[in-house]
């Protein structure tokens, strides 16, 4: 099962011819179909990819009862038809009242496919032996690709990648906002119509190689990915299509090590590697990223916390002195292990120590973070008070600094009107605000 | 009040009925804009005021009647209409930052395959900043306040440089910053002699903000200045049973301002 080393850099070196051939057809095919993906994922026409390639069957088998040829240009073009009329039926049955989109395209994709199925097996009766190119269809060979299909598929991939780049500006407005397009003249039903024949040419040429069960992974799956890694259309485009060129070229080159295993389940597999990648791993919007962030998050609250209780106990108390642990815990709703964990970490920073077995103090840097701290919280809270009207919509809660998102008379103000508000007299220690 | 389709008239309806699935949602509305005024579109919901501004953009078919921006019908008028939709109609989490939205703004005069050019963004990001906006440019839509996704749409609004605009429940769930710069917009916007026309929900405010007001209710039920039109009459009408809590609040609010 295991491939030699000189099979693994024959492959890798791409000295063979066909794997040359298969190799660039599956990469140039993910290409194309990240790209146009990326706008059918954000109109939310991916799943119709899917319609269209099951609705694709009974084309190629129709081609071959009635010409009884396995001409490729011709099978494409049956499955093209087929595939049409069926992204047809689904625009049709969705204007039907009570029938929504996913039961349109639940009903086409298997109706399709059923009618495909009873063709293959008419065909399996006419010519016992014949059917076998055909099943390529169902579930994808990319070793069957001769060179001839490769340039089909480079010269597909090419139309696409100019019709996308030369409509993406219109793609990108009706994608995001339809109504406001048309208001301006846009014609969403024929950009409509032109992506979709975009999808309709990327999905033909990759049933041979993935296969039509598995084609749509390629449509959807890359812009996914991308999606993870980037706020920007263009940007999110172009890695789309580098997600797939990933999948079709690892894929391809791994079946090709390894014959027996199936192109196109192993082109989605890569295809799910790199989405899996992404979910996880991308930096702001992925799952790790975000993790960590509630994690230091949480590390950073609980430790001004700490701070800004022995401020108040200190305030409280009219003058630095040692605050107890116990007083702390009861303070606020944390359990001993937390509580002493934020401890380890503040006694680590020198801003608290330890003045006793069970009492802390704040350190002369830890007073001033501290009362900083506090300052702050509580110019925040007036705020919110004062301003409540306004105030959501400026509250920058990553903010340490008031006076970094505040204007200074906004600042001004509101330490006056906290001063005002103190019931009680100040405390002795230096209550002035520390120079930032 | 006639609509004749006068090439003074900013926008004209004449006759227009709008149903949905044989339901209609809009009768015989007949109706002539004045001329660089702030118009406040009011009624309960469901009372088609969308719908009304949706019919006029040819967004939503029409069973009957026709409508005109100075004499012309909207295929040739498109350039001096803007639209600002709801901001619920549209999913924020696309990925695009407040620029490139408020770029969109220039594309209905920017030629089919060129891309956006250089004056056009430099218009979005003067339009970003007379909203109060400029320092987001960069800031990707969905992390903005519904406040400010509320005035990146208005922006982009600015950005299509027209003379008539639409617009639906700009003030809808937004802070009283944005409401400030949205009524600032709309003063602005008439100094020039724009015509605006707004839908509303919060009666309270609308004798400060519109010059005008059509009352609709399916129907229109009484369009005219504000001061005329905006009675507690014609609101019964509009409103029907439903204006009852409406009228004790607005009692209330008259009573605590003594």
């Amino acid at each position: 099962m295991s491939p030699s080393w000189d099979t693994f850099f024959r492959t890798l070196s791409l000295a063979d011819h066909n794997t040359r051939v298969v190799v660039a057809g599956t990469t140039m095919l993910g290409i194309a179909a990240g790209v146009v993906g990326t706008f059918a994922y954000l109109r939310r026409r991916a799943l119709m990819g899917d319609a269209l390639s099951h609705a694709t069957l009974p084309g190629v088998a129709a081609v071959f009862i009635i010409f009884g040829s396995k001409h490729l240009p011709l099978l494409l073009l049956g499955a093209t038809l087929s595939g049409v009329l069926g992204v047809l039926a689904v625009l049709g049955l969705r204007r039907v009242p009570r029938i929504k989109e996913d039961a349109a395209i639940g009903i086409v994709l298997s109706v399709f496919f059923g009618a495909g199925m009873v063709l293959f097996s008419i065909v399996q009766q006419m010519r016992t032996g014949q059917e076998a190119g055909l099943l390529t269809f169902i579930y994808g060979k990319a070793a069957a690709m001769l060179t001839r299909d490769a340039w089909i598929i480079a010269g597909t991939a090419g139309a696409v990648l100019v019709g996308s780049i030369a409509l993406f500006k219109e793609f990108r407005v009706i994608c995001f906002d339809q109504d406001f397009a048309q208001s301006q003249g846009t014609p969403v039903f024929v950009l409509d119509v032109a992506m979709m024949a975009l999808v309709v040419m990327t999905t033909v040429v990759g049933l041979q190689a993935v296969g039509l069960i598995l084609v749509v992974a390629l449509l959807i799956i890359p812009p996914a990915a991308a999606r993870f890694w980037t706020d920007d259309l263009a940007l999110m485009t172009v890695l789309a299509g580098a997600f797939g060129a990933l999948s079709g070229w690892s894929g391809a080159t791994l079946s090709a090590l390894m014959p027996r295993l199936p192109t196109g389940a192993v082109i989605v597999l890569c295809a799910g590697g790199a989405f899996l990648v992404s979910m996880l791993g991308a930096p702001h919007r992925g799952v790790i990223a975000s993790v960590l962030r509630q994690w230091s998050l949480r590390r950073k609250i609980a430790y001004q916390h700490l701070l800004r209780a022995l401020a108040e106990m200190e305030e409280a108390a009219l003058g630095p002195a040692p605050a107890g642990v116990g007083a702390l815990e009861r303070r606020r709703g944390w359990t001993r292990r937390q509580l002493h964990e934020v401890i380890r970490r503040a006694v680590r920073r020198e801003a608290v120590a330890w003045a006793g077995p069970d009492a802390l103090r704040l350190t002369a840097s830890g007073r001033v973070e501290a009362t900083r701290m506090l300052r702050n919280h509580r110019l925040w809270e007036m705020y919110l008070i004062k301003y409540a009207d306004i105030a959501p919509s400026r509250v920058d809660r990553d903010a340490d600094e008031v006076e970094h998102v505040l204007s200074e008379p906004i600042v001004r103000e509101l330490e006056q009107a906290l001063d005002a508000a103190r019931a009680i007299p100040p405390s002795p220690h230096p209550q002035e605000a520390p120079a930032t | 009040m006639p609509a004749d389709h006068s090439r003074a008239c900013p926008v004209s309806i004449h006759d227009m009925t709008v149903a949905y699935h044989r339901r209609p949602v809009l009768w015989d509305v007949d109706y002539a804009a004045p001329q660089g005024q702030l118009i406040g579109i009011i009624g309960p919901n469901g009372a088609g005021k969308s719908t009304l501004i949706k019919a006029c953009l040819n967004l939503v078919p029409k069973a009957s009647g026709s409508v005109r921006f100075y004499g012309e019908p909207y295929g040739a008028a498109r350039q001096r209409v803007g639209y600002v939709p709801q901001r619920e109609s549209v999913d924020w989490d696309f990925p695009a930052s407040a620029l490139d939205v408020v770029t969109m703004g220039r594309y209905g005069r920017i030629p089919w395959c060129i891309p956006p050019r250089r004056r056009d963004k430099r218009m979005a990001m003067e339009c970003l900043e007379q909203v109060g906006m400029g320092e987001y440019a960069r800031r990707q839509i969905s992390k903005l306040s519904g406040g400010q996704q509320q005035r990146v749409f208005l922006a982009r609004a600015l950005a299509q440089d027209a003379q008539i605009y639409f617009m639906d429940e700009p003030f809808s769930g937004v802070d009283a910053a944005t409401e400030s710069a949205i009524v600032r917009l709309l003063r602005e916007l008439k100094s020039k002699g724009r015509t605006v026309l707004v839908v509303h929900h919060d009666l309270q405010t609308v004798p400060t903000y519109f010059d005008h007001v059509v009352l609709l209710n399916m129907r229109i039920v009484a369009v005219g200045p504000t001061k005329e039109v905006f009675t507690p009459e014609n609101l019964q009408k509009t409103y029907g049973g439903r204006l009852t809590i409406l009228e004790k609040a607005a009692e209330a609010v008259a009573e605590g301002r003594r």
